[in-house]
């Protein structure tokens, strides 16, 4: 198949960036999303030009490293990551708008890289339970009732990829803080800093610059690791007890 | 010269060594620890583990990856699980057990004490991690749930759904952040490292480049860890992710570290089959998955007819046929040689007669498709993106793909090389899962080295070497940056006519027909006779557009595939000179008459560890003879 591409090209952080038309021909039906970028990138190389810059690596879904907006939408109509989108979702002849994902605080690197390390300042404020290596106990030595693992679990489930930042008309963060601060606070683990873990978390979050949840759920809609966006309503909950006991104590 | 290296393994009986190692390593006070810089690069399972204990020690660590977070190194896309000698399920496992199965998986190739300090310390890895808050499995009761794997008889493998290395690598990613927020880690994402800096003999810095300004600049350390994964993507296609490389592997080969094992490379047996030439990795379906399905071709050749039209008296359920002990839970080696056997035979399935059946009709009856979806749910998904077909109504086509690679730098039983002060973890060196690696023991090592192993090893290199770290004002640290910029502009300047891609699937190419899940003495004369022409064509008339002081993905490329260029002709070399066949190296000369690996251990029971000589020069071979206290190395037998 062959498409029209409309790429966002933009040389560095600095520079202004613009959408380039760039033709995409002889597509296979079975390519991912990503290898019709590869083949296009083939075309560009050989013609002399600079190919499309792009974040991707496990190309399994799982890495969460892959954040292209596709006619709009972050990981388009893929049913979870960006690599996981085959053409066949697409129509010859059809034209393709891709963007990297577009917020303040995930400012473009090139083209279509974005650099997300906002993520990991919020996850270094607080997204962690201490535990110091060699010190733990047996692990059966504290059963965790199977509903709480699951529910964790399903958080835990977070790829990190920011495609619920990208899709909030508020670039809120509060799918991806709260997957970590309800995975972290449904254990029994994780009792012991759940306070300061909720208000450092979102702190930070508030720091970086991104917005607050007004219930959109466009987040929810686009996340491809299906977290729920009950989530966002428990860190309100863990945020806002965390305040009254640091307001009280 | 060759030379026999010495492994160092501390003396006793074999269950005593790691404990008596432990007691007799020198220790470095808590006040003098914060006066040694430490360099991790990488920061998948080994490194992030390495580098979080080591913060927490109170050194002070440096950590590289050149992801845009740690979080994204590809232990990430671990599926299955993680081995652990814990016999919670009180089925007879033991640290005896998961020591004898991972030796004789390893087709008794590893190295014995090793081996066994990883069963040893298995335990201790589940109570870390849960203490983390790893969302393990769990039973009702609220007690971990366990399940088995290729290779073994008992359920030792704890799991997080199907996404057990995100867990584990989330965990170890937290408690590296926890050492960033302590300001005992300095995080350098989308870094690269590009060479080794050796100051009088020692590993002492590391030269990298800047992926985003493409900067290039020095760092000075005490000591440098390499934690850099494998060198499967040198087969092109694999199951690795795009940007895992043998650069940091092979920089330190070329300044004197030895590379042992090369030709061991481990062939996954349950991949969704390639689909075309554009094809640009390979996805890799869960062993786990082998729990519960049958894996079958028919017994006619060249039926066509669709998997539900064959009875079951026309199939081969060949795993079962060849294995009834084992059955479709035979360890990854035999169950890939065994599915390429009936492709070969014209009786594979799907397009171009590359694929085996996994059916899950017999699972689904008996457990329910509800079941079924909760234990595979996302793996069933994801054969379905890609394919476009639903699993729970027809089999999936699988075929075997290269997955992991068990050769990598030689190191000592302090996990450190033959060049002082560079230390290797996880899958980057070579010494725990010999000729082939069991299902769920990648997380176990990665883990064991960085949390459990490493930290307690490293004093007995760093304690005399107090005070002794260079600045990067050295002469050494100018020359080696000298040459990697010179590297940079030789690739951008050469501006052929063809794209990097095409070079690396091109060697891709000549690694799998020749080098893949069988290999003979001419295959791999093939192989040895073409890698060197692609190479001078490669720095003929490669293409690498863009400039290196920008972003520039072609560059970081071509480095690594020119690398792969030099690396693959020396697996090859090892390939060709092991006259043996064993675990994931299968020599076609040498098998039993029912096709069986046929080991020789009179003549290799011992690690090929190779020197470099120069750039054209034959490298040596050394050599670790293998020393077998407590097993007898017998038969590989799963009958």
């Amino acid at each position: 198949m062959n498409l029209h591409l409309k790429v966002w090209r933009q040389k560095d952080a600095k520079s202004p960036g613009q959408l380039v038309p760039i033709e995409a021909r002889n597509i296979p039906e079975d390519a991912s999303f990503l290898e019709m970028l590869d083949i296009v990138n083939d075309d560009l190389t050989v013609k002399g030009e600079e190919p499309i810059a792009f974040d991707h690596d496990c190309r399994e879904g799982i890495c969460g490293t892959c954040s292209l907006s596709i006619n709009g939408l972050p990981h388009g109509p893929s049913e979870t990551t960006t690599c996981q989108l085959y053409m066949r979702k697409f129509k010859d002849g059809e034209t393709i708008h891709v963007e990297p994902f577009r917020a303040k605080t995930f400012p473009v690197v090139r083209d279509l890289i974005v650099d997300r390390s906002a993520f990991d300042r919020i996850q270094q404020a607080g997204g962690f339970i201490t535990a110091r290596a060699g010190s733990a106990q047996d692990a059966n030595c504290l059963p965790v009732p199977k509903v709480a693992a699951d529910a964790a679990m399903e958080a835990a489930a977070c790829i990190g990829c920011g495609a619920c930042v990208a899709a909030c008309p508020n670039a809120s963060a509060m799918l991806f803080v709260g997957a970590k601060v309800s995975h972290l606070a449904l254990l029994p683990q994780g009792q012991a800093e759940r306070t300061s873990r909720a208000l450092k978390m979102v702190r930070t979050m508030d720091e970086e610059g991104f917005g607050n949840c007004s219930n959109y759920l466009e987040c929810e809609a686009v996340c491809p690791a299906d977290i729920p966006a009950s989530v966002i309503a428990r860190l309100n909950r863990e945020y806002t007890v965390a305040s009254c006991k640091d307001a009280v104590c | 010269m060759s030379a026999v290296l010495d492994s160092k393994i501390p003396t006793g009986p074999l269950s005593q060594k790691w404990e008596k190692h432990k007691f007799e390593s020198k220790l470095i006070n808590p006040a003098n620890r914060r006066k040694y810089e430490i360099i991790v690069v990488g920061s998948g399972l080994a490194g992030a583990s390495a580098a979080a204990s080591l913060g927490e020690m109170g050194y002070k660590v440096k950590c590289f990856c050149y992801q845009d977070s740690p979080r994204r190194a590809h232990s990430i896309a671990a599926q299955g699980g993680i081995n652990a000698a814990k016999n919670y399920q009180n089925d007879g496992d033991s640290v005896q057990r998961l020591f004898y199965d991972t030796i004789k998986g390893g087709d008794f190739r590893s190295r014995e004490a090793n081996v066994y300090r990883l069963a040893e310390v298995s335990a201790a890895i589940i109570d870390q991690c849960v203490a983390q808050g790893v969302p393990f499995a769990r039973e009702y009761g609220g007690l971990l749930a366990n399940r088995s794997f290729g290779g073994a008889q008992v359920s030792r493998t704890f799991y997080a759904r199907g996404q057990t290395g995100q867990q584990l690598l989330l965990g170890a990613y937290s408690a590296l952040n926890r050492q960033i927020a302590e300001k005992t880690v300095e995080m350098f994402p989308r870094t690269e490292m590009l060479d080794v800096v050796l100051v009088d003999g020692h590993a002492k810095g590391i030269v990298v480049r800047d992926m985003v300004t493409g900067a290039i600049t020095s760092h000075a350390a005490d000591a440098v860890l390499l934690c850099t994964g494998g060198y499967g993507n040198v087969f092109y296609l694999s199951t690795n992710a795009k940007g895992c490389n043998v650069t940091a592997s092979w920089r330190a080969y070329k300044r004197g570290a030895l590379m042992a094992n090369p030709c061991y490379t481990q062939i996954h047996p349950t991949c969704i089959p390639v689909a075309g030439d554009f094809q640009s990795k390979l996805t890799l379906m869960s062993e786990s998955l082998r729990n519960d399905g049958r894996v079958w071709v028919p017994k006619k050749k060249g039926d066509n007819r669709k998997p539900h039209e064959i009875p079951d008296a026309e199939r081969d359920y060949y795993l079962e046929r060849k294995y009834p002990s084992f059955g479709n839970l035979a360890p990854r080696d035999i169950s890939s040689r065994s599915a390429k056997e009936a492709c070969d035979d014209g009786r594979g399935v799907g397009p171009g007669g590359l694929g085996v059946y996994l059916d899950f009709a017999d699972a689904i009856k008996r457990l329910s498709e509800p079941t079924v979806r909760e234990r595979y749910g996302n793996l069933f998904d994801m054969y379905h993106q890609i394919t476009g077909e639903n699993a729970y109504q027809q089999p999936m086509r699988i075929y075997p793909a290269v997955h992991y690679t068990m050769g990598g730098l030689w190191v000592d039983y302090d996990l450190m090389s033959n060049i002082p002060g560079l230390f290797v973890l996880g899958e980057a060196n070579f010494s725990d899962h010999g000729a082939n690696r069991l299902g769920a023991s990648a997380l176990m090592q990665g883990l064991a080295d960085g949390y459990f192993v490493l930290p307690y090893t490293i004093g007995n290199y760093l304690a005399p070497q107090i005070g002794k770290r260079p600045t990067t004002d050295r002469e050494e640290f100018k020359r080696t940056e000298a040459d990697v910029r010179a590297r940079t502009n030789r690739l951008l300047s050469i501006k052929g006519k063809r794209t990097v891609d095409h070079f690396h699937r091109e060697l891709g190419r000549i690694m799998w027909d020749y080098c893949g899940m069988a290999r003979s003495e001419k295959s791999l004369q093939r192989a040895l006779a073409q890698i060197p022409p692609l190479r001078e064509e490669f720095w003929k008339n490669v293409n690498v557009p863009g400039e290196g002081e920008a972003l520039n993905v072609s560059l970081e490329k071509a480095g690594r595939v020119a690398d792969f260029l030099e690396f693959g002709e020396l697996l090859c070399l090892d390939a060709f000179e092991r006259r043996e066949s064993c675990g994931g190296h299968f020599r076609e000369e040498f098998q039993y008459p029912d096709g069986e690996a046929k080991r020789d251990d009179t003549n290799f029971q011992h690690v090929a560890a190779w020197g470099f000589n120069g750039e054209g020069e034959k490298p040596t071979r050394n050599v670790e003879p293998l020393v077998f206290e407590e097993v007898h190395p017998s038969v590989r037998s799963y009958k």
